[in-house]
C-alpha cells in the first residue's frame, strides 16, 4: 500500500519552477531516497509533503490525507528531521522532547515513558538534563531523530540527515536508522546528495532541475551504466589488447599506462582473464559503477559539482553560531 | 482552534528561557531603575510641579509603561530568533493551529512583562511612593492589558519580519518613538500639533494614561491623565484583539 503518493506536483516560485510536475509513490516500510544536487527541488518537495508549502498544482497525499487539504492529519502522521537543526539550544534534551510531546498531544505519563525510550534508542540517556548548547553536531542530530520519532510517526522525513557531520558520526546515525527499520514498520523518506548515503535506500529517485530523471533500486540504477571497468597493467600492453580481442572478443583501450575494459561481472572475469593471458600481468583493479556514474550518465555532470554551495552552507552555519554567541 | 496544551508548553518554554537568561531580566529592569533613581531624582530637584506630586511620581506610570514596552517587544521578537534558528519549524509542522502558537507567544510575553512591572512596583517604597493594595492590584490589572496589547503588536511585526536586520529598524523607528511620544517622561499635550497627533495613534499613550488614572489620582492635564479611563481601556483592549487576529492571520499564510 502506498503511504506517500504524489501526482504531477508543481511548485512555482515567481519565475522559478522548483518542482516541475513530479509523480511517485512510496510503499509502507520502504526507505525512499531523493538524490540530487543542491537546488534540485528536494527540500521544496519535502516542504510540500510536510505541509509547510502549498503546491502550485498537483496532489500530494500522506497516509491517505491530502497535504494541502487536511494538514493537521498529515502532521500527526509524520516526523521530520530538517537540514538545519531545529532544537532549542537554550533548553535541555529532556525539555526539547517534552515540548514536542505536548505539541503532539501525548499524555504526560506516556510522554515520560517515550522520552526515556527514545533517548535510549539514540544512546543519549546520560545527557537527558544537559543543555543542547553543549551538544556536538552528531549528538544534536541523534536527539532530533529521537524527537522526530517520539510521537510514533508513520513516515519519517530526513532532509539531508547527515549533512555537515564527519564520516564516523554519519555511520553512527545510519546505524540508528537501520536498527529502527528492523524494529518498527516505519517508512523513511530522505533526501541526500551523498552517494554512499543513497545506497542505504530501497529505491531512489534521481532528481535534477525539479524533475525526476530516474527512479529505481540502487542496484538497477547502476546497471544503467553498462558493466564494470577492469583496469590492468601488463608487461606489454599493446600485445595484451590484441590477445584480449582474440580471446574474449572485447575491445580494450589504452589508459593511464595500462588498459581498460568493460565487463559485466568483474569479480568472475578477472581470474579468467589473468589465467588466459599469455603474458605477465603487473596489476589489476576493478571499478564498480556508482550512483555518481549514473547521475553523470543521465545529466552529463557529476553530483558533486556543488562544492561551492557546501562551503556556503558552512559560512552560514558560522554566521549563525557567531550571532548566537553574541546574544 | 485554541489548544490548551500547546499554549501551556509554549509559555513554559518562554518562562524557562527567561529565568535562565539572567542578563535579559537585568537588562530590561536596569533601564527603568536608572530612570527612576538617577534621572527621576535629579530632575525632581529642578522641576517642582505645583500640582501636588513630584517629577518622580509623575514619571512612575511612564516607567512602568516603558518596562512593559521593552519587555513585550523583546518577548515577541523571540519569534524572529525562533525562525532564524529553526525552532519555529518544529512548531509549524506540529499538529497545532497557528492561532495557538500566536496566543501562546502572546500570553507568555504578557506574563513576563507583568512580572517585570511588578518588580518595578515593589521598588515604590524606596522611591518614597506609597501605594494602597487596591492601587497595586489595579496597576497589575492594567499592566496585564497593556502588556498584552504591546506583545500582540510585537508579534504582528515579528510575523512579517524576516531577518534580524529588521530588528534595529524596529527599535529605532518604532519602539523609541513610541516611548518618546507616549507621555512617559514629559507631558505631550503641549507638544506641537503634528507630534501630538502622533501621540494619539500610539497605543502606549493610552496604556500609560490608564496607569496615571490609578497612580496620579489627583492629577490633571498636562501632567495628569488626558483621556477618560474608559476610553483608555477601550482603545488598548480593542487594539490587542485586532493585532492578535492580524498576527494569527499572517502566520497562517504560506507560500
Amino acid at each position: 500500500m502506498a503511504i506517500i503518493s504524489v501526482q504531477n506536483l508543481v511548485k512555482q516560485f515567481k519565475t522559478l519552477n522548483a518542482v516541475n510536475g513530479i509523480s511517485f509513490s512510496v510503499d509502507e516500510g520502504e526507505v525512499f531516497g531523493f538524490l540530487g544536487p543542491n537546488g534540485a527541488g528536494k527540500t521544496t518537495t519535502i516542504n510540500i509533503l510536510c505541509t509547510l508549502l502549498s503546491p502550485t498544482s498537483g496532489k500530494a497525499e500522506i497516509a491517505g490525507f491530502d497535504c494541502a487539504g487536511s494538514p493537521d492529519r498529515v502532521r500527526s502522521s509524520i516526523g521530520l528531521i530538517f537540514q538545519d537543526t531545529t532544537l532549542d539550544a537554550g533548553l535541555t534534551a529532556y525539555e526539547n522532547l517534552k515540548f514536542h510531546a505536548y505539541l503532539y498531544n501525548l499524555d504526560s505519563k506516556l510522554a515520560e515513558k517515550r522520552i526515556d525510550e527514545m533517548l535510549a534508542v539514540v544512546a543519549l540517556q546520560g545527557r537527558k538534563h544537559d543543555l543542547i548548547k553543549n551538544f556536538s553536531g552528531g549528538m544534536k542530530r541523534r536527539l532530533e531523530i529521537a524527537r522526530g520519532l517520539l510521537h510514533y510517526p508513520r513516515v519519517l522525513f530526513l532532509d539531508e540527515p547527515t549533512i555537515g557531520l564527519d564520516p564516523q558520526t554519519r555511520n553512527t546515525i545510519w546505524g540508528f536508522i537501520n536498527a529502527l527499520r528492523e524494529k518498527e514498520n516505519i517508512t523513511i523518506f530522505m533526501t541526500t546528495h551523498y552517494m554512499e548515503e543513497a545506497e542505504n535506500c530501497d529505491r531512489i529517485a534521481i532528481i535534477d532541475n525539479g524533475s525526476i530523471i530516474a527512479l529505481d533500486t540502487p542496484a538497477r540504477l547502476k546497471q544503467m551504466v553498462h558493466g564494470e571497468i577492469i583496469h590492468l597493467v601488463t608487461a606489454d600492453n599493446d600485445r595484451a589488447i590484441q590477445e584480449i580481442e582474440k580471446l574474449f572478443n572485447i575491445t580494450a583501450r589504452e589508459e593511464n599506462g595500462g588498459l581498460s575494459l568493460e565487463t559485466e561481472k568483474g569479480e568472475e572475469f578477472i581470474p579468467k582473464l589473468i589465467h588466459s593471458l599469455p603474458l605477465q600481468t603487473l596489476s589489476v583493479s576493478l571499478k564498480k559503477p556508482t550512483l555518481n556514474d549514473v547521475f553523470l550518465k543521465l545529466t552529463g555532470r557529476t553530483i558533486r559539482d556543488d562544492v561551492l554551495s557546501d562551503s556556503k552552507e558552512v559560512t552560514r552555519e558560522f554566521v549563525r553560531s557567531h550571532r548566537r554567541a553574541q546574544r | 482552534m485554541i489548544q490548551v496544551r500547546p499554549i501551556y508548553v509554549i509559555c513554559l518554554r518562554e518562562f524557562k528561557k527567561f529565568f535562565r537568561e539572567k542578563s535579559r531580566l537585568f537588562g530590561t529592569l536596569a533601564r527603568p531603575v536608572l530612570w527612576l533613581f538617577v534621572v527621576g531624582n535629579g530632575m525632581s530637584s529642578l522641576i517642582r510641579p505645583h500640582i501636588g506630586f513630584s517629577y518622580l511620581q509623575f514619571i512612575f506610570p511612564g516607567m512602568i509603561g516603558m518596562t512593559i514596552l521593552f519587555s513585550s517587544i523583546f518577548s515577541s521578537i523571540s519569534i524572529v530568533w525562533d525562525r532564524e534558528f529553526g525552532f519555529m519549524k518544529e512548531m509549524l509542522v506540529a499538529p497545532i493551529s497557528r492561532l495557538s502558537i500566536v496566543v501562546g507567544k502572546a500570553i507568555s510575553g504578557t506574563l513576563i512583562s507583568v512580572a517585570q512591572a511588578i518588580i518595578i512596583l515593589l521598588l515604590t517604597p524606596f522611591l518614597g511612593l506609597h501605594l494602597t493594595l487596591m492601587q497595586f492590584l489595579e496597576v497589575v490589572a492594567m499592566s496585564t492589558l497593556v502588556s498584552f496589547c504591546i506583545t500582540s503588536m510585537g508579534i504582528l511585526i515579528a510575523a512579517r519580519l524576516t531577518s534580524f536586520d529588521g530588528f534595529n529598524i524596529i527599535m529605532n523607528f518604532l519602539v523609541m518613538p513610541m516611548l518618546f511620544l507616549s507621555g512617559a517622561m514629559y507631558p505631550v499635550t503641549s507638544m506641537p500639533s503634528a507630534l501630538h497627533l502622533l501621540t494619539l495613534i500610539n497605543p502606549l499613550t493610552y496604556g500609560i494614561d490608564a496607569l496615571k488614572h490609578v497612580l496620579l489620582r489627583n492629577g490633571t492635564p498636562p501632567l495628569g491623565q488626558e483621556f477618560p479611563l474608559s476610553l483608555d481601556l477601550f482603545v488598548v483592549s480593542s487594539l490587542s484583539v485586532i493585532m492578535l487576529a492580524l498576527a494569527a492571520l499572517s502566520f497562517s499564510k504560506k507560500e
